[in-house]
């Protein structure tokens, strides 16, 4: 806590303040904190329609107006994150879960394993990410949880490759000889030796992980797989928005800003750690 | 001293793959040792000295198991040698506090089960005996300065109490004040627990300064062996003459 809080202060060393850092936890704070309200409390309930309020402008009893059915937008907004941010952070666990192991296992072991398991994961990201989930989503089914399991999945290659990448880096170090010299098993040489070395870069790949995780779930909920109606995701409700985008351009306005916003707050944060220490 | 031997090299030959090749060539192995004969004497220090590339830290690999492709025989009576590095900054593992570098080793000795008061007392007794205080345990390495990190390095060593040290180039990464301290640890850890030691470095001066015995190597055979006092008086090869030559002592 203490060292979290010692972000927000001036380097000493510089003198200057890690400004990404700062914005990514005020803009990501501010939407999570935003969506854990919502778990019990949205001014209307995101599927009760109004037909004498459609698609209304901003104002103050709909800040971010209603849409085509009269459901209030900001209400839908608020559910609608929380189920693209619980399928980011699924997509990044399984992503950056299996990800990891895998990476670190081959990078550590080497030879045919290695060869072979690079080749899988060259071949893997040779596809378009969203024609992989698509490919995913079409053996699982579509729904919420298909949809992170699926991107869960396209995101693996990426994870392995770096995590991969990195342990070769350290492999080769003095300590993990004198570890091995001490007879130190490899799976804990792996995973308590060389794993807590590239925390820093893996925390980084994590935020850009879900930032792409974000767009991703949008992307596919755009296309009407993910998430179904009448349960709000940020893509599909972007996709329901767009046949009005010029007869009504405040209903997507408000549900793009979100996705910018939630993306921008994950790409300063990203980059914030990067600079971190 | 005893004249039991520690370890006993017979005819030692390593091969080192050779990348640059292509694989279909016949001589893919490079040929580092030679036929090295060495004994290694129970309770002295032995300095190897040579110019880089030589094979000295590859006789130590192979010693201590590290590299197992190898010809010929190696016996140790004690099968826990254990070995210090040359660079101080890479054998500390960076993200690991001190306490815990020092208690690694222990908790993962199949031999014993420690206890966690076992443990804590060893490492209590190790950092005194390497001249750190109780209160670098909870440091991280890069908070320590070289000739710390390899008094660490040094303790990690000793953590299970090895009749035998392999030291590879201890002191080469240091400068000279500090690399006169580490030689007196090594030298009061040599008489206080009776450690073999087997002494690496380029610089023949500091294997005069601790050394029972000297072996010279060079392209990956030992050219000469002794005590230092004769091989330094009277070399019998001539690269022995041109490395005291090149230390300034002749």
């Amino acid at each position: 806590m203490k060292k979290f809080l010692s972000m927000f202060k001036k380097n000493k060393a510089t003198g200057k303040r890690n400004t990404y850092l700062i914005m990514g936890t005020i803009i990501t704070g501010l939407i999570v904190i935003i969506v854990l309200v919502g778990l019990f409390y949205t001014p209307y309930s995101p599927t009760k329609m109004d037909s004498s309020a459609k698609l209304q402008g901003f104002s103050f009893k709909h800040i971010m107006g209603t849409d085509h059915m009269g459901r209030d937008v900001f209400s839908r907004v608020v559910y609608g994150s929380r189920i693209t941010l619980a399928i980011a952070t699924f997509t990044v666990l399984i992503g950056a879960g299996l990800g990891t192991i895998i990476g670190a296992i081959t990078g550590y072991f080497g030879g045919i394993l290695d060869e072979f398991t690079m080749r899988v994961v060259d071949a893997m990201l040779a596809f378009p990410s969203i024609l992989l989930s698509l490919v995913f989503v079409s053996l699982f089914g579509t729904g919420t949880y298909q949809v992170a399991i699926a991107l869960g999945i396209s995101f693996v290659p990426s994870f392995a490759r770096i995590v991969r990448g990195e342990v070769l880096r350290c492999k080769n170090m003095d300590y993990v000889e004198v570890a091995r010299l001490q007879g130190v098993s490899d799976l804990r040489i792996i995973f308590v030796h060389i794993l807590p070395n590239i925390t820093g870069v893996l925390v980084s790949t994590i935020m850009i992980g879900f930032n792409n995780a974000v767009l991703a779930e949008a992307g596919l909920s755009f296309l009407g797989i993910g998430s179904q109606p009448p349960y709000a995701s940020l893509g599909n409700m972007l996709s329901d928005a767009q046949s009005y985008l010029f007869s009504r351009p405040s209903y997507v306005l408000g549900i793009g800003a979100t996705i910018v916003l939630m993306v921008l707050g994950f790409s300063f944060l990203s980059e914030g750690m990067k600079r971190w220490k | 001293m005893g004249s039991d031997k520690v370890i006993q090299i017979k005819n030692l030959n390593v091969f080192y793959k050779n990348h640059k090749k292509s694989p279909l060539s016949k001589d893919r192995k490079v040929h580092v040792l030679k036929g090295v004969d060495l004994d290694v004497y129970e309770g002295e220090i032995l300095g190897l000295a040579g110019e880089s590339g030589c094979g000295k830290s590859t006789l130590a690999k192979a010693i201590v198991g590290m590299n197992k492709d190898f010809t010929g025989e190696i016996i140790q009576k004690y099968q826990d040698a254990q070995m210090v590095f040359q660079d101080p900054y890479s054998s500390l593992n960076p993200s690991k506090k001190i306490g815990w570098l020092l208690a690694e080793p222990l908790k993962v000795d199949k031999t014993k089960k420690w206890t966690k008061e076992e443990i804590d007392a060893k490492v209590k007794e190790i950092i005194k005996a390497i001249g750190l205080t109780e209160n670098m345990l909870g440091r991280y390495p890069d908070q320590l300065s070289g000739g710390q990190r390899q008094r660490v390095s040094i303790g990690v060593a000793l953590m299970r109490s090895p009749k035998v040290l392999i030291a590879d180039e201890p002191v080469s990464a240091l400068d000279v004040t500090i690399q006169a301290q580490i030689l007196e640890l090594l030298q009061n850890l040599h008489k206080e627990y009776g450690i073999t030691i087997l002494f690496i470095s380029h610089d023949l001066r500091v294997i005069y300064q601790i050394c029972d015995h000297v072996a010279v190597m060079r392209g990956g055979i030992i050219e000469e062996y002794g005590a230092p006092k004769e091989v330094y008086k009277n070399p019998k090869c001539d690269y022995t003459k041109e490395l005291l030559v090149s230390a300034g002592i002749k």
